[in-house]
């Protein structure tokens, strides 16, 4: 198909050292020893584990639900026991750990009742949840919740999908084998993106080194009567980044701090529709992907693999030569050495490259930069990388927004292009990792505040209203007190008791006991006398109350406590007590 | 006669600008003072009261009155370059230990529902009622040990946040010149 394309600025041409990898059909990978399945596997929420140690699993049965609507369930890549729920080292550069049910396969690899259902038959929101509950997550590497991608925009009308087969970093194949071996399936599942998204046009971009991919794919979408168009790219790194195939495709360009859904483009990877139609259509969720292994070995190859695969045992069937000595994840040029050799395969993994220094030479010491601008050329996002360097190296990241480092899709083609050989992209990472970092402490400490100023407040409300209920309290006994006075005062006056004085609220407030200072302050006087009301109250409770413990005593218990007084008394530890006191004793009494 | 109109212009041009400026002044008045806003916003807002402020906003009035800068040990050392930076003063070691960022964890079987440390927090990150389990939110916790003295039975511990995937970070590039150097010169002898 004839059609006008875009070009973007900048990108470079590694050696694409995909030949090696394609002259062998795909292989089933066999079932490993153990498999360590990671928890935390897409984009957003951790997803919660449902199974303990000692469980039996199916193949494909739920192990971690997804939390949050951007999340992805996790599942049991075959059936087997749960050995642990525990820590394991990631496929991180960090080396950190994380999360993970390990499961010992039975051999049987036996799956759970798939339910395959006609899509089309179901509302998209059943759909959606489907795709969330199958783990169907972008394969292309970013790992974002699928699901999440397929609600069309109320606001801007959907006018392409854009699917991407470009695969443009070296050493990758999987996706190339996918499109010649599975290109119905994965037709199929663009089908379903179609459906959900109705868009304009279908566009299937793949990089012109591919013309067998090109070839099956457009069989595939002429055999299923579909009008995608099948649109050869050229190869150029990285025309697989979704923002750079978007423009090359449609020649639309998605602004700083936009999203392509913005201007009415959504983009997937290609190996994503093809999950997302064999979870839907066979009921199977993604527990496993293809991995291309490939680098220093004797027989580079595409594999289906296991999610939760060790690496080393995959790398081990393409027979890796003796002086391998790492395993890069993805490709040479994002990709990263991994920690550990026994770290799993993930939905993340494309591709495994056993390192040597044949192949990746390492790299002379970094110069000083000389300001050549090859860097700037190079950048694919028309970014100024050498501005960035330098403000990333003396730690200026207010500087590296401005020139916004959060384009930055560090894809690798400044450090490559670098004469001075200086690792730009690490800089760049650093400077985004920091900047996120006092991101989260700032909003950490803005809400600590807004909490603390909002409790001090609290507690200056409560206060004021305990203050103000206390004084009404009084307010009223003062009122109550008054009104009693002058009922009191009026009595006085009927019966005569009251000497006659000045002024007739003075004697009114009088109590009987204390007549003569009847001058004093009637609102004192009241209180007064309430204070010792209540203290002859609470001499006649005292009084009234007598201990219980010792009714109804027998006999020689009211003897063993006379006894007991009587050597208290003798010894002195208490005083003799007036008989009218220890009266209670006598149950006569 | 002259004389009279450069006064008469000059002195016209003195009210005009005067009213302008005393329109100005009421219309742009800055509330507050700008300082104390800018030294608050690097204090780590944990409201933990270890510069001996009851809280972060006194103690970013003290500094402005001239206090030390080196009383905020949840700052870190880092905090102490930002307000040095900023008032242009000299950076002093740390007048406590520094210590990693933490936060409080209730020991949920010895609680006994005092709700003292709910009283004593000072960003509402406890939740619980009178004789009820006591916890704490996790988010919320500033790690300020604001709760340890007053629980009764001393069920509150400090945990250290250590590094895990999510908050990792990126490090700074580093290149060992002289290893690196020497490989380089052991590629070219060897090539």
């Amino acid at each position: 198909m004839l059609m006008n394309l875009f070009k973007f600025k900048g990108g470079v041409k590694p050696p694409t050292n995909k030949t090696q990898s394609v002259n062998l059909p795909i292989a089933q990978a066999p079932l490993p020893s153990r498999l360590v399945v990671p928890l935390h596997q897409s984009i957003g929420g951790m997803p919660q584990p449902v199974v303990e140690a000692g469980d039996k699993v199916l193949k494909g049965q739920l192990i971690g639900e997804a939390d949050g609507w951007i999340s992805a369930a996790v599942h049991a890549p075959t059936s087997g026991t749960v050995v642990e729920v525990a820590m394991h080292v990631q496929p991180h550069p960090s080396g950190l750990d994380a999360l993970c049910v390990v499961i010992e396969p039975d051999g049987k690899d036996e799956w759970i009742p798939r339910e395959p259902v006609d899509y089309k038959s179901l509302p998209p929101e059943e759909v959606r949840e489907r795709l969330q509950q199958a783990g169907v997550v972008g394969l292309g590497g970013a790992v974002f919740p699928t699901h999440g991608k397929l609600t069309a925009s109320k606001t801007v009308p959907m006018d392409e999908l854009i699917i991407n087969g470009a695969e443009c970093e070296p050493f990758i194949t999987c996706d190339d084998l996918l499109m010649r071996e599975r290109a119905e399936e994965v037709v199929r599942g663009i089908g379903i993106f179609r459906d959900l998204l109705q868009p304009k046009k279908v566009l299937i971009g793949i990089e012109d080194n591919k013309p067998e991919a090109a070839a099956a794919m457009r069989l595939a979408v002429q055999a299923l009567g579909e009008s995608f168009a099948v649109v050869q790219v050229p190869t150029l790194y990285p025309a697989g980044g979704a923002k750079q195939l978007i423009r090359v495709l449609t020649g639309k360009e998605v602004p700083a701090s936009k999203r392509s859904t913005d201007l009415g483009v959504q983009c997937f990877n290609v190996a994503t529709a093809y999950t997302a139609w064999r979870a839907i259509a066979h009921g199977e969720p993604v527990v496993s992907r293809l991995v291309t292994v490939t680098g220093n070995v004797h027989e580079p190859r595409n594999y289906e693999v296991l999610i939760g695969t060790p690496m080393d045992e995959l790398l081990k069937l393409a027979h890796p030569h003796p002086d391998t000595d790492g395993i890069i994840m993805g490709g040479p040029m994002m990709g990263f050495l991994v920690p550990d050799r026994q770290v799993p395969v993930v939905k993340a993994t494309n591709c495994l490259i056993a390192h040597d220094d044949r192949l990746f030479p390492p790299k002379a010491p970094e110069m000083p930069c000389i300001r050549c601008g090859a860097c700037a050329q190079a950048c694919p996002h028309e970014l100024q990388p050498f501005e960035m360097y330098w403000f990333s190296r003396a730690k200026n990241f207010g500087k590296t927004q401005e020139y916004n480092i959060f384009d930055c899709i560090e894809c690798g083609c400044c450090s490559y292009v670098c004469p001075s050989r200086i690792p730009l992209v690490q800089y760049f990472r650093f400077a985004k990792s920091e900047i996120w970092a006092r991101e989260r402490e700032k909003n950490a400490a803005d809400q600590a505040k807004l909490r603390f100023e909002f409790k001090q407040l609290r507690e200056e409300r409560e206060k004021a209203e305990k203050a103000e209920k206390l004084a009404k309290a009084a307010a009223a006994q003062a009122a109550k007190k008054a009104a009693e006075a002058v009922a009191a005062a009026a009595a006085a006056g009927e019966s005569g008791a009251a000497p006659a004085a000045d002024t007739a609220a003075a004697p009114a407030v009088a109590t009987p006991t204390d007549a003569p200072t009847a001058t004093v302050n009637p609102e004192k006087e009241a209180k007064r006398a309430t204070i010792e009301a209540a203290m002859a109250r609470a001499k006649a409770q005292r009084e009234a109350v007598q201990p219980k413990n010792v009714d109804n005593l027998s006999p020689e218990q009211l003897k063993a406590a006379a006894d007991i007084e009587a050597r208290r008394i003798a010894a002195h530890l208490i005083e003799p007590q007036p008989a009218d006191q220890t009266a209670p004793l006598d149950p006569n009494n | 006669m002259d004389i009279l109109l450069a006064i008469a212009i000059m002195a016209l041009g003195a009210v005009v600008l005067g009213a302008l400026l005393g329109f100005a002044s009421v219309k742009f008045k800055v509330k507050g003072d700008p300082l104390i806003e800018k030294i608050e916003a690097i204090l780590p807002q944990t409201q933990c009261g270890q510069c001996g402020y009851p809280g972060c906003k006194p103690y970013a009035e003290a500094i402005a009155n001239g206090d030390e800068i080196n009383k905020c040990p949840p700052g870190g050392i880092e905090g102490v370059q930002r307000l040095a930076d900023l008032l242009g003063r000299e950076v002093k070691p740390l007048d406590a230990e520094e210590k990693p960022k933490q936060i409080a964890i209730i020991d949920e079987n010895t609680c006994i529902g005092c709700t003292l440390c709910i009283q004593a927090c000072p960003v509402d990150a406890i939740v619980g009622a009178a004789k009820q389990m006591h916890t704490i939110v996790a988010q919320q916790c500033t790690g300020c040990e604001l709760c340890l003295p007053p629980c009764p039975v001393e069920c509150i511990s400090m945990q250290v946040i250590g590094e895990n995937i999510d908050n990792w970070k990126w490090k700074y590039p580093v290149v060992e010149i002289k290893s690196e150097m020497r490989k380089a010169a052991a590629m070219k002898a060897a090539a």
